[in-house]
């Protein structure tokens, strides 16, 4: 049965090596005296089955520790061991939590420097739950009944007159309740259940904030508020300003601002000088001084904080979804998801030579929402 | 306690039921005592047939039924380091100056929330290990049951009857996703207060609804003082409750449903063959909440993981480079960055921002969604409805498997894709490259994973085939008398074959006549139409297992390798047409 002619790896019938007809039979029951199907030797399958009948549970393999006394002391030992580990590592534990100065670090091959007092606490109660956990498997695998048990499955589905039982006691339930027959308080009830929740959401959906009104469309800024770096808050003088420098900038008004993080929010600008031969529309270097030029920080696409300045190239980049504004070309992306170029700060100077606000921003900073364009 | 009972039978225990049998006493000390206590409680309970029932309950064994567990243990590990957290984190966006223990941040202006992190972290003893214990355990949790979600996938778990616990599953997951980013947006520290930033961004997409959203979610203008502790009771309350709730239905089914097992010798559609509860299953399973517990806590011991000390407290204006969420969002983040900025219009006097909407807003959902939906799009494609207990190897539906790996690759490609900025940095690639070539593999190489596995499990069925016709090859070479070199095969075993032969046929459906006996159309012919063409796609070159016919006609003749091939029944038919020629008809 298991010799063979060809190296294409069939398995043929007998001894002899050419294939013509019976198997030697001890492993399957089959072969004997059917021949091939599908070269139409025959009609019909020859009386075998259509599938192969399952050959029910193999054998079982007894362990090491159910044969054997020694390899089940073994075993037992092992898992006391482990047992006895965690009990062990609990002790430590506490010793640690308080022997060991929290603030005391040091250096872990492998980890680099790291608070002692949380690895010591990691490490040992990771061992008290290993040491039980694995214990308990390993009491499982080697000392407890391998011997797998059969349960049988019974279909899902409830008996056809326990089905039947329900909804008949459902209809008769309504019937009885004369829900058929008094339509006024079947519908009547359908709104009696249906609205009372509006009483709770009402309140919850009416409180949770206020309307946004022109809110996302203004920032603080306004004619004449001095340009102030974040976070020092001192004002800027235009000839500070050296070109490939860039300053982050809040409106000299934050000071006195109620919701700071809010005003913040909204009102973060970016100050760039460029060389103002660099700066391609004139729109972008008249609403400038000099090359100094002021564009909202906030992205238009989802409103991080375009951090990241590339001198060279003058690119804005944006670290959250990589939305690139070109400084050059009045901030307009040329590169990532966002749509609409930064907003920029019309600027100016005051006769002290700090840089100024010219103007409030002509356009809602920051996200697209849908009445943008309105505002 | 029996000597002391009269015969007349006053004793109200033993004789409420007039067939009970007279107890008997224990003989060991020890059952006594616990007969003693469950007696107690069964007397108040009757809780002694389901319990005995429950104790005798057979759960099969495979390593991949422990991913769900693993999944459980870490939510429950969530759960026990969160609640110490809450004795100590404080939810609010109150502004205070910082004087603890940390050095660095000294005389610095923050939340209370932020705070109050920082305060568990250096300042409550052993606060660190359970912070990110917690923290640990999150991810452990979302990666469990994603690729518990991916077993009962690829194993056709969801089939009937399990589609309502396949359903509770997705839920279960993006409401993870939710309870996740709620939970890691608390600390106000710089790295979630810009997530919390991007949120507020996405909810401004929404036509019509955007800044009505956001100002109600915020109470006003971002950030506002609400958030914090508004995502401090949907993370601690509602989902927590709505997660729990969903869990208990989930894990009630399986034991309604008895847990699904692999195919293999003994095991069938109508049984169970495993270990039952006491006290392999006990001991096993609850060792192993042990172990999950103690992997966690030995790399929240040794890897640090959201050092909010280092990312200072939020501020709407600085920001850092590699701003990346925690993994499981990364997908959407993802898409975030694929989604051109062409897709934002303007029309009307109003603005249409699809390129944050799609990624930010409805790809959830969507996905989801579809998720959802696969068990019932795949039982009206088969038109099987009958109850599926026995698992399918991946291979033995291939189409099915070449999917989910579709699936698989376009969520990769998302993920990934939340790298660029890292990868452009590490790798010294073009960000722009890098987004652009991702842009086109997402729609490239979805279909390229689905032919290239399709493909695969085609071949390991054809290989199943090829074992079970031609047997083992034993690496042994014999001569013959004639000087014939052959390599002697072995056939396989009967459980060993089992495994290989035991898959059910899967035959395309064909098409009913569009019209009836008068020539008039049928109504459901396009509904028809459309699913035969699905059955087409998933079935027309499924491949089926060997039939005892046509091992013995292997054996027969040992000439036969076209057998490799399947014959369309066991039905004398040419095996090599078998996939040129119309299908059977379904009954």
């Amino acid at each position: 049965m298991s010799e063979h002619d060809t190296p294409h790896g069939e398995v043929v019938g007998t001894s002899d090596g050419h294939g013509n007809g019976h198997s030697d039979g001890h492993s399957d029951g089959y072969g004997s005296t059917a021949v091939r199907l599908d070269q139409g030797h025959v009609e019909g399958s020859g009386g075998l089955p259509e599938r192969f009948a399952n050959p029910g549970l193999p054998p079982h393999v007894p362990r090491m520790s159910d044969l054997d006394e020694k390899g089940a002391k073994r075993a037992e030992k092992q898992v006391a061991a482990l047992f006895g580990l965690s009990s062990l590592a609990t002790v430590l534990f506490i010793v640690a939590y308080f022997a060991i100065d929290p603030e005391q670090s040091g250096y872990i091959p492998g980890i680099g420097n790291a608070s002692l007092y949380n690895v010591a606490l990691g490490v040992t109660m990771a061992l008290a739950l290993l040491g039980c956990g694995v214990g308990a498997v390993h009491w499982a695998k080697t000392l407890m009944p391998d011997t797998e048990s059969v349960e049988e499955r019974h279909p899902q589905r409830a008996k056809d007159e326990d089905r039947q039982r329900v909804v008949s006691e459902l209809m008769g339930g309504g019937e009885r309740a004369q829900l058929g027959r008094r339509p006024l308080i079947k519908f009547s009830l359908a709104g009696a259940l249906a609205l009372p929740p509006l009483a709770i959401l009402l309140p919850l959906v009416g409180g949770l904030g206020p309307m946004p009104k022109d809110t996302l469309s203004t920032t603080m800024w306004k004619k004449g508020d001095r340009l102030v770096r974040d976070p020092e808050r001192t004002p800027i003088r235009a000839d500070q300003v050296t070109i490939g420098s860039v300053f982050h900038v809040l409106p000299e008004s934050i000071k006195d601002s109620e919701h700071v993080l809010e005003d913040k929010a909204k009102a973060a600008v970016l100050l760039m000088r460029l060389n103002p031969d660099d700066i391609k529309p004139q729109k972008e270097r008249d609403w400038g001084h000099e090359g100094i030029v002021a564009y909202s920080k906030i992205c238009t696409h989802v409103g991080c904080p375009v951090g990241l300045y590339e001198q060279q190239t003058h690119h804005l980049l944006c670290p959250c979804h990589q939305s690139t504004f070109d400084v050059t070309q009045d901030c307009k992306v040329i590169f990532g998801p966002a749509h609409r170029p930064l907003p920029q700060l019309k600027i100016t100077v005051d006769s002290q030579g700090y840089l100024i606000a010219d103007a409030p921003f002509r356009e809602a900073v920051g996200p697209s929402f849908w009445e943008r364009g309105s505002a | 306690m029996s000597t002391d009972r009269t015969v007349s039978g006053a004793d109200p225990i033993g004789r409420l039921r007039k067939d009970d049998a007279e107890p008997e006493a224990p003989t060991n000390p020890g059952l006594k005592a616990v007969g003693g206590v469950a007696g107690w409680l069964d007397d108040r309970t009757g809780a002694a047939k389901p319990v005995g029932y429950l104790m005798k309950k057979v759960f099969p064994d495979h390593w991949s039924f422990m991913l769900g567990e693993v999944a459980m243990y870490s939510m429950i590990i969530c759960l026990l380091s969160g609640t110490f957290l809450t004795f100590w984190f404080v939810p609010s966006a109150g502004q205070v100056v910082y004087d603890g223990s940390y050095l660095p941040l000294r005389g610095i202006t923050m939340s209370e929330a932020f705070r109050s992190t920082v305060d568990i972290s250096f300042d409550i003893r052993g606060g660190l290990l359970i912070r990110q214990i917690h923290h640990w355990a999150a991810l452990m949790f979302i990666v469990a049951l994603s690729v518990h979600m991916l077993r009962v996938f690829f194993t056709g778990a969801f089939r009937k009857p399990r589609e309502i616990n396949w359903v509770i599953g997705t839920i279960l997951s993006m409401l993870a996703l939710i309870e996740g980013f709620a939970g890691y947006s608390l600390p106000d520290d710089l790295l979630s207060g810009t997530g919390l930033r991007a949120a507020e961004g996405f909810m401004r997409s929404v036509p019509v609804l955007g800044s009505y959203l956001s100002f109600a979610l915020f109470d006003g203008p971002f950030p506002g003082e609400a958030i914090i502790p508004r995502l401090f009771s949907i993370h601690v309350l509602l989902l927590p409750a709505i997660l729990v709730g969903l869990f208990t239905a989930h894990i009630g089914l399986v034991f309604v449903h008895k847990h699904t097992q692999f195919p293999g010798p003994g095991r069938t559609n109508d049984n169970v063959v495993g270990f039952p509860v006491m006290p392999v299953y006990a001991a096993k399973a609850g060792g192993f909440f042990f172990i999950v517990f103690g992997v966690i806590s030995l790399i929240s011991g040794l890897v640090t993981i959201n050092p909010i000390w280092a990312y200072g407290p939020y501020d709407p204006s600085p920001v850092t480079a590699g701003s990346q969420p925690d993994w499981y969002m990364g997908f959407a983040d993802g898409a975030l960055r694929l989604l051109p900025g062409w897709l934002e219009f303007t029309a009307f006097g109003f603005t249409f921002s699809f390129n944050v909407m799609i990624g930010a807003i409805l790809l959830i959902p969507a996905m989801y969604g579809l998720m959802g939906a696969y068990p019932f799009l795949e039982k009206w494609v088969t038109g099987d409805n009958r109850e599926h207990h026995l698992l399918d190897r991946p291979r033995n539906n291939p189409t099915r498997t070449g999917l989910g790996v579709a699936a698989l690759t376009w969520y990769g490609i998302l993920l990934f894709a939340s790298g660029n900025d890292l990868m452009a940095i590490k790798l010294h690639l073009s960000i722009n490259d890098l987004t652009n070539i991702f842009r086109l593999g997402i729609f490239v190489f979805p279909p390229l994973a689905f032919w290239v596995t399709k493909r695969i499990c085609l071949s390991l069925q054809r290989k199943d085939r090829d074992l079970v016709l031609h047997g083992r090859e034993t690496g042994r070479i014999v001569r013959t008398a004639d000087g014939k070199f052959f390599e002697q095969h072995e056939p396989l075993d009967e459980f060993t074959r089992w495994n290989l032969v035991q898959h059910d046929r899967h035959d395309v459906l064909t098409l009913e006549a569009g019209t009836d006996q008068h020539g008039v159309v049928s109504p459901t012919a396009r509904k028809e139409k459309a699913r035969s063409a699905l059955s087409r796609f998933y079935f027309t070159d499924s491949i089926n297992p060997v039939t005892p016919g046509e091992l013995a006609a292997a054996h027969h003749d040992g000439q036969g390798h076209e057998a490799i091939e399947a014959a369309p029944s066991s039905e004398s038919r040419p095996a090599l047409e078998s996939s040129r020629r119309e299908p059977p008809k379904r009954p």
